[in-house]
């Protein structure tokens, strides 16, 4: 998965041409650990959408930016807009589901 | 088939697989795939685990457990159950599609954060409501929080928020405390720690953020709002039985019934350990211990139970 940072985040994320999910994660964070491997295996499965990850304590900035207050917060977005929003760890089934209109 | 199946990988989850794999039951460990290692993996300092004098991460404590379990051969997977069906001598585990076969069954599911089931909670989950303050409390910077609860979890909370936060008002309903007395001093030794006692939280505001909450004052029954930028609710959890509720017997209070101090539940074959069999202590020790007796019951159980092995084949027998 994708590292992006707030100098790559325009044309990673907001100016891609397909969607992209973007994993808010911390290495603090026990839940994002036991997603994180969830969504590299859905990244690794679909090529209908990205999946990259901003690390929160080394981008404080875009955290901010999209009101971050608890993690893994996973927002999906599409032509630079959030479309989808999902907040907390889950089974790949249930993010898979969340995201079906777009897999 | 398998000999035994153990649900959690808890430290009730992970110690019955050290005890089972050691004896060769060859344990399968249905992990969870989001939260394996159990309320442990969101805890930090673990300080009161017996032969850690410095203290110790809670996830660093889980993975140990992991792979003690491994050492001995226990296959960890990180799948979720989705149903079980525990009458007769084998026990069907389903995963989804895959349907898992054993004799024997550990039920270690622990419990489930408990909500407080007032408006604004729900839609402003994540939005400045939360149950994990080592996932969240970064976020809260400089921030005004309150923590709701009055144990241990809540104390816990109260102070790792203070790295963070620049006042936390731990909110409790009653006059006394659960909390351990260690937890409650250091809790009030916090400069940036004030207490509301006999205070409920009647709602939670914001649109898109929490902003505030509407207190009660449970003996004048007055009402109020506090501006805050989060709320973290640490007001206890209940057993996690959603699978087997109508499958198991339960108690008053939720858990699954046991035996007396054994492990063994309604139903044959069937084990329970840890904090879904205990509404008192539910302490990682005690939650161990009691994943040590599901696996000495489980595999006393399976050597009683044992298949029958054939010496003669039927048609020298029928001689």
């Amino acid at each position: 998965m994708k590292e992006v940072t707030t100098a790559s985040f325009e044309q990673d994320v907001l100016n891609a041409d397909k969607p992209v999910l973007v994993d808010f994660w911390a290495a603090w964070c026990g839940p994002c650990r036991a997603v994180s491997p969830i969504l590299e295996q859905i990244d690794g499965e679909t090529e209908k959408l990205d999946v990259v990850k901003v690390n929160v304590d080394q981008e404080p900035d875009l955290a901010m930016r999209y009101n971050i207050t608890s993690i893994p917060a996973m927002k999906l977005f599409q032509g630079g807009q959030v479309v989808k929003e999902l907040i907390g760890a889950r089974p790949k089934p249930a993010i898979e589901q969340e995201l079906a209109a777009f897999l | 088939m398998h000999d035994l199946i153990i649900i959690g990988s808890g430290p009730a989850g992970f110690t019955a697989a050290i005890y089972a794999a050691r004896a060769n039951l060859k344990p399968i460990v249905l992990a969870s795939s989001v939260e394996m290692g159990g309320d442990l993996m969101t805890t930090t300092d673990v300080e009161n685990f017996p032969g850690f004098p410095e203290g110790i991460q809670g996830p660093d404590l889980m993975f140990a457990m992991q792979q003690q379990a491994e050492r001995f051969g226990a296959d960890v997977r990180m799948q979720d159950v989705t149903e079980l069906e525990l009458d007769g001598e084998v026990k069907r585990v389903h995963v989804g599609d895959e349907v898992l076969e054993a004799r024997a069954v550990i039920f270690a599911t622990g419990s489930a954060y408990r909500k407080l089931g007032i408006d604004g909670e729900e839609r402003l989950s994540g939005h400045g409501v939360s149950w994990c303050a080592t996932c969240d409390g970064f976020f809260f910077k400089q921030k005004q929080l309150i923590v709701v609860g009055g144990g241990d979890s809540a104390m816990e909370e109260a102070n790792f928020l203070t790295k963070f936060a620049d006042k936390v008002t731990i909110v409790h309903r009653s006059e006394s405390f659960r909390a351990s007395q260690v937890m409650l001093d250091r809790s009030k030794l916090n400069e940036k720690i004030e207490f509301l006692m006999n205070t409920v939280v009647e709602s939670i505001e914001g649109d898109a953020q929490v902003k505030a909450v509407t207190l009660r004052d449970t003996v004048s029954g007055s009402t109020w709002q506090m501006p805050v930028d989060g709320v973290f609710v640490a007001i206890g959890s209940d057993p996690r039985t959603h699978l087997v509720h109508d499958k198991l017997m339960l108690t008053a209070e939720g858990t699954i019934a046991v035996d007396g101090r054994t492990s063994r539940t309604s139903v044959q074959g069937v084990f329970a350990a840890g904090d879904v069999i205990d509404p008192t202590y539910r302490q990682a020790v005690t939650a161990a211990a009691s994943g040590t007796v599901a696996a000495l019951d489980a595999e006393h159980y399976l050597t009683a139970h044992a298949v029958p092995v054939l010496v003669t084949s039927p048609e020298e027998a029928a001689l």
